[in-house]
């Protein structure tokens, strides 16, 4: 059933795989982000409340989703490398984890920056800004080890617990403010029946998500080519390869 | 699989069992002090898990809707107090619903009025009202433009 994953745990396989998606990544993400800014930016109605203050939601919530949807695909690779121990999954992690924490960085301030108007407080301490920061955390913790061992598998073997063991936050993120009084409100976006946002809001909201996420699918993938290449250096393949772009 | 690899999926599976039974059984614990702000009727009649009420004098957050005018602005100084009622979904005031009186002195946030949700940081008063030091205003997921926004509430007037 597996078979036609199984080239691909070659490191030079999947080498060349994500350097052959990386232009129809980008392009995507660039053409997506282009229309789908202007169009929340400049065309997209104010909102009755906010004013033109909202217009933080098109950068603020594709940034907090990819943030928690980055690390589950880390805790995924993590899963893998441990169980099936392929280097490639670990290679994974370490290109995922900056990717990661840079988006979460940006939820973070994107929602300081809209809380301060509209709350009237830059930060408070509620289970969901917490359990944010805590992700940010562990995305640190993961880049921190995965630098401070001199073996690479050794390092692999370490980030990939710190990866999977904090999978557990996510849950938390998601229903923390189902479960808990939280100063900030409940999901817009993914609540189920009635819609939260009109729709001449939403559509900009999904051309803007699609184009971040190609963008986190365009810089992993050049980050894990990277990654690949670091990993195998000693390597034929790499040694003919890096010969033949010299040239 | 083989058998190798099926050991360490299950030492993995274990793991990770066993950490969200500990960090779910700590949250649960906690739950009460994970709780940004108590509701009016908490206030009132204590939590609903636990039956404990704040004392007088305690520091906490109250959450809440202001309810409709009972907001009472001091002509000559930043002196504000208005009544919180528990949130809920479809907004409907009843009188018998428990309210909260918060008095504050200060400048509101920019989304304060009525029917607001509003969050307020401050102490309980030996008459049960809150002395606020800090008001905030919450924001609810709805997101709509102005025109959609004017219909829906000349809807809901009708409907009470």
């Amino acid at each position: 059933m597996w078979k036609w994953l199984h080239p691909y745990a070659n490191p030079e396989t999947t080498y060349h795989l994500s350097d052959r998606v990386i232009p129809w990544f980008g392009w995507l993400s660039g053409s997506l982000l282009t229309i789908g800014l202007v169009w929340a930016l400049l065309f997209a109605p104010a909102d009755y409340q906010q004013g033109d203050s909202f217009r933080i939601f098109y950068l603020h919530v594709p940034a907090a989703s990819l943030s928690m949807g980055i690390y589950l695909g880390m805790a995924i690779a993590a899963l893998c490398g441990m169980v099936w121990q392929l280097k490639l999954s670990d290679a994974a992690v370490a290109a995922l984890a900056p990717v990661g924490a840079v988006f979460t960085a940006i939820a973070l301030f994107t929602g300081a920056a809209w809380g301060k108007p509209m709350w009237g407080t830059w930060w408070v301490w509620d289970a969901r800004l917490t359990s944010e920061l805590v992700l940010l955390f562990l995305y640190l913790g993961v880049i921190a080890i995965n630098n401070a061992f001199e073996d690479k598998q050794m390092a692999g073997k370490a980030a990939s617990i710190i990866a999977l063991v904090g999978v557990i936050n996510l849950p938390i993120i998601k229903y923390s403010v189902e479960w808990w009084n939280t100063l900030h409100q409940g999901a817009t976006v993914s609540k189920l029946g009635k819609p939260a946002m009109s729709l001449e809001m939403f559509w900009p909201f999904v051309v803007c998500f699609l184009g971040f996420a190609f963008f986190v699918a365009t810089v992993t993938c050049i980050r894990f080519k990277t990654e690949i290449l670091l990993r195998n250096s000693s390597r034929p393949w790499v040694k003919n390869l890096m010969l033949e772009q010299a040239k | 699989m083989n058998p190798r690899r099926k050991k360490r999926l299950t030492i993995v599976i274990t793991l990770l069992i066993g950490f969200s039974a500990i960090s779910g059984l700590v949250l649960y614990a906690l739950s009460q002090n994970i709780d940004l702000f108590y509701k009016p009727s908490e206030i009132h009649f204590g939590k609903v898990e636990t039956g404990i009420k704040p004392e007088a004098g305690q520091r906490l957050r109250i959450g809440g809707i202001v309810v409709p005018g009972s907001v009472k602005r001091d002509p000559t100084s930043l002196k504000v107090s208005f009544d919180l009622v528990d949130m809920a979904t479809p907004l409907v005031f009843n009188d018998t619903d428990p309210t909260v009186t918060v008095t504050y002195s200060g400048i509101l946030p920019d989304l304060f009025r009525e029917e607001q949700g509003i969050v307020a940081n401050g102490t309980l008063q030996p008459n049960g009202s809150v002395l606020a030091s800090e008001v905030l205003a919450k924001h609810d997921e709805n997101y709509m433009p102005q025109e959609i926004s004017d219909q829906s509430i000349t809807k809901e007037k009708y409907q009470y």
